[in-house]
């Protein structure tokens, strides 16, 4: 992944603040109960939910278990149909080949499809430093883009902004891009989008290259997929001249058939409707009809690294429908940008630190941005078990081990900041494979239960700064069960 | 060695050497989920489909073939745009009546001289009952995917009940990949602002769907 967020204070910290911002707070509160609740509604329409989910999963998994055809066959077909294809194997090279192909046009800016996979790679970054300048179209993404901002949530980026913050953002920053805000804007919505429809429809009337990413790959038909609502998709897959399509390898699914499940999940889990607005398939180029030039980069980026990890490996079943998020007591109160990654929430706490690996400190820290109450995999369309890659992932920090890293086997050395933890494991096993002496010792903490402190020194102290420690019960399980023989006789 | 060796060779280390080609896909997925949700009669497929359409916010009308000249020429007429954007196989029956002078997309024309035109009217492909969608495909009566986008007033035709299908499964089967599809539900709509939806950002800010019954 790029350096975009390298740096990121550790989870926790970043969340410090956060949960104390009480505007932050109310918006992420109000905007992921709404979409909660209306999501359950339009899941409920569906009596054959439960199957249309284990199918997602399998079309997934079967993907990945023969990803090398389905990659080869897919390069065939949109070949065939009259694309290029390029490979890609990190963020750097993604770039570079994209900024190859813009600059290729004779052109200097491009418009852009909201796409989680070219901001996984920093592709705006990486452009402007050419002299590129790429605008985003997605409103939310706009807001994001004019406020200098970072995206807190997969499919409603700017959540964390409220109507009044959005306003002085377009009035102040709008001219710098181009169109001004109109005089006298207010903050009600419908002006708001206004604003946003009449700034946008100049750049995209005059752009010669767009941007995208896409929702599926199909690879019999080499189709490719967005699905959204604004319209501003359309725009960019069909007026531009030259469209360049930046997709993870994880998005094949084998089949045009395949189509009709995702197409009744990710509608209802994203945005709990029964349907987007807008979903436009292509197929390479078509005479007269849209873009005459088309190049897919098909990205790695981390995804062959996650894939050799047979537990984390689910995770690339995703299908960015942000329904994790939206169920997440963690990400309810800490929001998307304490999470340090484009990913953010349960999915981005088992994603990002398989993509770049666990050696910063925001990526160790991610496993454990969880209570591990398994909501995340209650909602998840493809029946993502987020709480078993999570545990695993935490074991990794803890214990290290073997783990592929561009597509080199290396051995993770445990985490430096778990030496306590792992020490108490380590007691903790030693106690429970010797009974007598965790009789002992169970004993002599009943007895001294009068000096225990409520809280815990050291690095244990974070922990118990936000929560009591259970208190030591007068007589341990054992004591009570022989002194009472089961508890059998009398005075238990 | 290529990115592209790389990628494929990290793959095939990845899955634990080189897996063949996947057998009878066919039969690898279990595909016990519905073709369609609900038993309905024709019309009440038709009736559902209405339903959705407006539960989107699309208006909705129903008549018969005879009166859908007179119904196109009232639509625009309320709207009273100054030239209305057609399609080259559109029939030319169902403009008829209508009063504006009708621009045709040609190759040359810009998107900029596209945005001038206020409406448009199409056929579509398909529309799906159970999602209030409908499908077009590029076809002589839908014309370029880049007329029904730009113009702000998009007036649909759906041929009642051949074209309406009742699911996403069902309009698959009839939908050609190889074309360039555009699926549309409602208008164009954004809720990026405190949830609020508001509709018209980019495509049109009014979908007008028409339900034609009989020849």
């Amino acid at each position: 992944m790029s350096g975009t967020y390298l740096g990121m204070p550790a989870f926790p910290e970043a969340a410090h603040d956060a949960v104390r911002n009480t505007t932050l707070r109310a918006n992420l509160r109000h905007a992921t109960h709404t979409i909660r609740d209306k999501r359950a509604r339009a899941v409920a329409e569906l009596d054959d939910w439960a199957r249309l989910r284990e199918a997602g999963k399998q079309i997934k998994d079967h993907t990945l278990r023969h990803l090398e055809h389905y990659l080869v066959q897919l390069e065939e077909s949109v070949t065939a149909a009259g694309g290029t294809v390029h490979w890609a194997a990190d963020a750097d090279e993604a770039n570079r080949i994209v900024t190859r192909l813009v600059l290729a046009t004779g052109e200097r800016e491009v418009v852009k499809v909201k796409s989680m996979a070219t901001q996984e790679i920093g592709l705006n970054e990486a452009l402007e430093a050419e002299g590129v300048r790429a605008y985003e179209t997605d409103l939310a993404e706009l807001i994001v883009q004019l406020g200098d901002d970072r995206p807190s949530h997969i499919l409603v980026p700017a959540i964390h902004r409220n109507r009044g913050e959005i306003r002085d953002i377009f009035r102040e920053e709008m001219g710098s891009w181009g169109r001004p805000a109109p005089e006298g804007l207010t903050d009600t919505p419908a002006e708001l989008a206004e604003a946003a429809r009449l700034h946008l429809r100049e750049k995209f009337l005059r752009a010669k290259v767009g941007v995208s990413g896409a929702n599926f790959m199909v690879a019999e038909t080499g189709t490719l997929v967005v699905v959204e609502s604004e319209g501003n998709g359309r725009m960019c897959l069909t007026l531009p001249e030259t469209l360049i399509s930046v997709v993870g390898i994880e998005k094949i699914v084998p089949t045009w058939q395949d189509l009709e499940v995702f197409l009744q999940t990710l509608p209802r889990s994203s945005t709990a409707e029964r349907m987007n607005p807008y979903t436009s398939t292509w197929t390479g180029t078509t005479e007269s009809d849209g873009p005459r030039t088309f190049h897919l980069v098909l990205l790695d980026n981390g995804r062959t690294d996650t894939l050799a990890d047979e537990v984390g490996r689910q995770a690339l079943r995703c299908i960015r429908c942000s329904a994790c998020l939206n169920v997440c007591p963690v990400y309810e109160r800490a929001g998307g940008h304490a999470y340090g990654s484009v990913y953010p929430g349960p999915i981005g706490a088992i994603l990002s630190p398989q993509l770049r690996g666990t050696q910063s400190e925001i990526d160790a820290s991610l496993p454990y941005a969880s209570s591990l109450c398994g909501a995340c995999y209650e909602v998840c369309p493809v029946a993502i078990d987020i709480p078993e890659v999570l545990v695993h992932l935490r074991e990794r920090v803890v214990e290290g081990g073997p783990v592929t890293r561009r597509g080199t086997k290396v051995t993770l050395k445990p985490a430096r900041g778990h030496a306590a933890e792992r020490a108490a494991m380590r007691a903790a096993r030693w106690a429970f494979t010797h009974p007598a002496a965790l009789a002992a010792g169970q004993r002599l903490a009943a007895r001294t239960r009068r000096f225990h402190p409520r809280t815990v020194p050291g690095p244990g102290r974070a922990w118990t700064d936000t929560r009591d420690l259970p208190q030591v019960p007068a007589e341990s399980f054992r004591d009570w069960w022989q002194r009472t023989d089961g508890g059998k006789e009398a005075g238990k | 060695m290529s990115s592209r060796d790389v990628i494929l060779g990290r793959v095939r280390r990845a899955l634990g050497g080189p897996a063949g080609p996947p057998s009878s896909y066919g039969d690898a997925i279990d595909r016990s989920y519905l073709r369609e949700h609900g038993g309905r009669s024709v019309e009440e497929t038709v009736e559902l489909l209405a339903e959705n359409l407006a539960d989107y916010r699309a208006v909705v009308h129903r008549c018969g073939a005879a009166e859908l000249p007179l119904l196109i020429m009232r639509l625009l007429a309320e709207r009273g745009p100054e030239s209305v954007l057609v399609p080259p196989g559109l029939p030319p029956e169902w403009m008829s009546a209508a009063d504006p002078p009708r621009v045709h997309d040609r190759a040359v024309s810009t998107p900029a001289e596209l945005d001038r035109v206020e409406s448009v009217v199409t056929g579509c492909a398909v529309a799906i009952a159970e999602t209030g969608t409908i499908v077009l495909d590029g076809s002589p009566d839908q014309g370029r995917r880049r007329i029904t986008l730009i113009p702000d007033h998009h007036i649909c035709v759906v041929r009642v009940p051949d074209q309406v299908v009742s699911s996403v499964p069902r309009a698959l089967e009839r939908l050609d990949p190889a074309r360039p599809l555009t699926w549309i539900s409602g208008p164009s709509a954004t809720s990026d602002i405190e949830l609020d939806r508001v509709e018209g950002v980019h495509g049109p800010r009014t979908l007008e769907v028409v339900l034609v019954s009989g020849e």
